[in-house]
């Protein structure tokens, strides 16, 4: 099934099926041009597994795919960790979902697997069964241990005491400095990919909106992207226009919620008060615009509806009223002092870490999915909101103009829709493989599905949470323990999206 | 020890009138201090645009945990149990001798400004290894920061308080409460008005408020007061959190009397102490609105900017206690 597909991706997307030992090769040149590593899969093809490495660029708009197929006595890839550090995490995930080992891997300990599954469990391999019973004695995760005087150690988690996500922290700390910390995560692995096989494609919408509960329609748009991609659907403008103005509703909404969870970090309630109005009004407005307050729903593969556009006169109240807020908490001088270099994540630490989203521009990285992949007109409006400082401040006022940046982007879309029901038409029962790139609220979202017949045999998600989290321990060296939850509220990445 | 026999020798309203007193400042103090606590919440959150809980929430909540069972952490020693007993009683002691609703509470001869600091001392130090008992990072945590700020703002405590005493030529808290009924005019005096920036610094630091802690916070590892009472449960945190309620209470009070002296009850009758009641009553209420008000239009600063303001807040007070000397 595979070769009809790699002779025909779309337009900007290449892919071709290499030998397993020119993958260094091949995937250091792309790398020196400048592209990312931005998806790793892994395929079982039923006699032999497959990988498929998808590096990116833009603008203009590149991506291209090396696959490998393996051998299937002894699956191994060589390891591409000395390349791309992202690499390496896909390397670890590979490990633990397909068994497939990274040869050369400098650093390989679990990542999705902890410690209870059972030892050669791959649960996305096809032969991985229905999940079996889990060891009740297991070792316990090897976290490297900092030793020296005064040295001891933070145990936070995965049960905190605010409703947040699941994660274990280990704080290395010497008084209240923080030394080291490891995020230990995959507390909240629900399978998701496995979910998606099987699906007809216009059923992976329900599960690409939970994928992570506060970004329904970024995965939904990306996998819709992805879809269409891989049919060949040719999406009208309109639907296009429709699915930015929403996409771009949600980061309003969760932007304005990270301005207001950062000043309420730092005990400045007045003004996460005024955030949590503010959210709820928004929430409401995407309620009237979409028919649900989380956006699920409008976004749908070739196609997309919304009820009613926010008006200019909504978006002009909720802009001043975002204003003042931002005016309320910059005007404080105690809030400023608490946000300015904290948490510093310098740019060439980003850059290698392959940070994307609201982290990555906070650091000097002009990274913006909506300009180098683009699947509709933005306008020549959008610029990427970058800051230079790379600490909460900076992440706080990204936020702060990317909201503004959004109500105007949402406006002038807007000006543009011609209807508000576009639809492509019946997806039809097709097959091939297709790659979604969005910029959603967080950062940038990569679906890569492959769909034989209507239906989906894979759907690879990639959350920017999922590689933008270990920047968040490099930016944490020297900061204090109490500064830990403003830092980790600054980064506001997904668990749910990191641990699929 | 003698002081303490001559007043109860100088029995002039009646030593059971006296210890009526004292019963009641600590009844008062009791059911006050959550109140003020409630009423504080309250004033945040009418700031904020929120309604927010009724002001009684805290007595709704003491009636709660008094209800479930205190379940101890494993391998705690007595000092868990110990240390919310010696929080209450260190605060019930207090507030029995300390002047808040008539400068003649029993054994007032006693409650001398070191008696009273101390016994707020010992409070904190039983939290704190109480914190320390389980053998939690967080309760360490906990009392490590509790203990660091401490350290700066119980002495903070004891000078701003001793340039009052300066002024008034005694250290024994109702004799300086006397002594500012006496004068009014003291209030305007340098001394004081130092002595009452450096004391509601202070207060603020004890009470664990913003900004130096944040008493409605869910994040563990921000956290300085609540970091150490993590462990309990139950009827132990009711007790602790009935002696932290006492601890504002007493604070507020005496600020409000030592700075602001009228309407306390003198020597008069049960008429006097009820006055003094309702007026202690409306005066801590006043000031908790105001630090209330200050809570919202302010943020948490970064932990170790607290000593900063502390120290500030000492030198304030010791400044006070110069100027007193100076000024005599």
């Amino acid at each position: 099934m595979t070769p009809h597909r790699l002779a025909d991706p779309a337009p900007q997307r290449t892919s071709e099926l290499i030998a397993t030992g020119d993958l260094p090769t091949r995937a250091r040149e792309l790398l020196h041009a400048g592209f990312r590593l931005a998806l790793v899969a892994g395929h079982d093809d039923g006699h032999a597994l497959r990988v498929v490495y998808a590096f990116c660029a833009g603008p203009p708009d590149r991506r291209v795919e090396l696959q490998v197929r393996l051998d299937p006595a002894h699956p191994a890839v060589p390891s591409l960790a000395a390349l791309s550090f992202p690499a390496s995490r896909f390397e670890r995930e590979l490990a633990d979902l397909f068994g497939i080992e990274p040869v050369g891997h400098p650093f390989l300990r679990p990542l999705v697997r902890h410690q209870h599954w059972p030892p050669h469990w791959h649960p996305m391999r096809g032969d991985a069964g229905p999940t079996p019973p889990m060891l009740i004695d297991a070792e316990p995760f090897p976290f490297v241990p900092v030793e020296g005087p005064g040295v001891y150690e933070i145990p936070v988690g995965p049960v905190h005491a605010g409703l947040i996500e699941p994660g274990h922290f280990r704080f290395s700390v010497v008084g209240e400095t923080i030394l080291k910390m490891k995020a230990r995560l995959w507390f909240v692995h629900r399978g998701i990919e496995r979910l998606f096989e099987g699906r007809a494609v216009a059923d992976g919408v329900v599960l690409a909106e939970r994928i992570s509960g506060d970004t329904a329609a970024g995965h939904t748009l990306a996998y819709c992207l992805a879809v269409e991609d891989a049919l060949c659907v040719e999406t009208p403008t309109d639907a296009q226009l429709l699915r930015a103005i929403v996409v771009e509703l949600e980061r309003i909404t969760n932007h304005v919620a990270d301005l207001g969870a950062l000043c309420n970090d730092v005990g400045f309630g007045v003004a996460h008060a005024r955030a949590l109005t503010l959210r709820e009004r928004l929430l409401r407005l995407a309620g009237e615009v979409t028919g649900h307050r989380l956006l699920r729903g409008a976004i749908r593969p070739g196609a997309a509806t919304v009820r009613r556009l926010p008006t200019e006169a909504e978006l002009a109240e909720v802009g001043g009223l975002v204003d003042e807020l931002v005016e309320l908490a910059t005007s404080n001088t105690v809030v400023m002092d608490r946000f300015t270099g904290t948490a510093l994540l310098s740019s060439d630490d980003a850059r290698t870490i392959g940070a994307l989203g609201v982290v990555a521009r906070a650091s000097g990285l002009p990274v913006d999915a909506r300009v180098a992949h683009p699947f509709v007109d933005f306008g020549p409006g959008l610029v990427p909101i970058v800051e230079e400082g790379g600490d909460v401040l900076a992440r706080f006022s990204v936020r702060a103009g990317e909201v503004a940046a959004s109500l105007r982007l949402v406006a002038e879309l807007g000006g543009s829709v011609r209807s508000l029901d576009a639809s492509a038409g019946d997806v039809g029962r097709r097959s091939g493989s297709g790659m979604g790139i969005v910029e959603a609220w967080r950062g940038t979202i990569v679906h890569r599905v492959e769909i034989d017949a209507g239906h989906v045999v894979r759907c690879k998600v990639v959350d920017p949470s999922f590689l933008t989290w270990p920047a968040l321990s490099v930016a944490l060296a020297d900061t204090i323990v109490p500064d830990f939850p403003l830092a980790n509220k600054s980064f506001n990445l997904s668990y749910a999206g990191n641990d699929l | 020890m003698t002081a303490t026999l001559a007043a109860l020798g100088a029995a002039s309203p009646g030593i059971w009138a006296r210890i009526g007193a004292s019963v009641l400042q600590v009844a008062a103090v009791a059911a006050g201090g959550p109140l003020l606590l409630g009423l504080m919440g309250k004033v945040r959150a009418r700031a904020e645009g929120r309604v927010g809980p009724p002001i009684t929430q805290g007595l709704r909540d003491l009636r709660k945990l008094m209800r479930k069972e205190a379940i101890r952490a494993e391998h705690t020693s007595a000092v868990s149990g110990l240390a919310p007993l010696v929080l209450v009683a260190s605060g019930a002691v207090g507030a029995a001798v300390t002047p808040l609703v008539t400068t003649r509470p029993a054994i007032a001869g006693g409650a001398d400004v070191f008696v009273v600091v101390y016994l707020l001392l010992m409070g904190s130090v039983a939290l704190a290894l109480g914190g320390l008992d389980a053998g939690t990072a967080f309760g360490g945590m906990g009392s490590s920061r509790a203990m660091t700020i401490g350290a700066i703002s119980e002495p903070a405590l004891l000078v701003a308080i001793l340039a009052l005493a300066v002024q008034a030529h005694s250290s024994n808290l109702p004799d300086i409460v006397a002594a500012s009924l006496a004068h009014p005019g003291w209030l305007a005096s340098p001394q004081r008005l130092l002595a009452l920036v450096a004391l509601v610094v202070v207060v603020i630091a004890e009470t664990g408020r913003i900004p130096v802690d944040n008493p409605s916070t869910h994040l563990e590892l921000t956290m300085i007061h609540e970091a150490m009472i993590l462990e309990y449960a139950g009827t132990d945190l009711a007790l602790v959190t009935v002696g932290e309620a006492m601890r504002l209470g007493l604070l507020l009070g005496l600020v409000a009397n030592l700075f602001f002296p009228w309407g306390i009850g003198g020597s008069g009758g049960p008429l006097a102490v009820l006055v003094g009641l309702v007026a202690l009553g409306a005066k801590a209420a006043a000031i908790a609105t105001l630090i209330a008000l200050v809570e919202v239009s302010t943020a948490k600063v970064r932990l170790f900017r607290v000593p900063e303001l502390l120290a500030g807040g000492f030198v304030l007070a010791v400044v006070a206690v110069t100027t007193g000397l100076v000024a005599r």
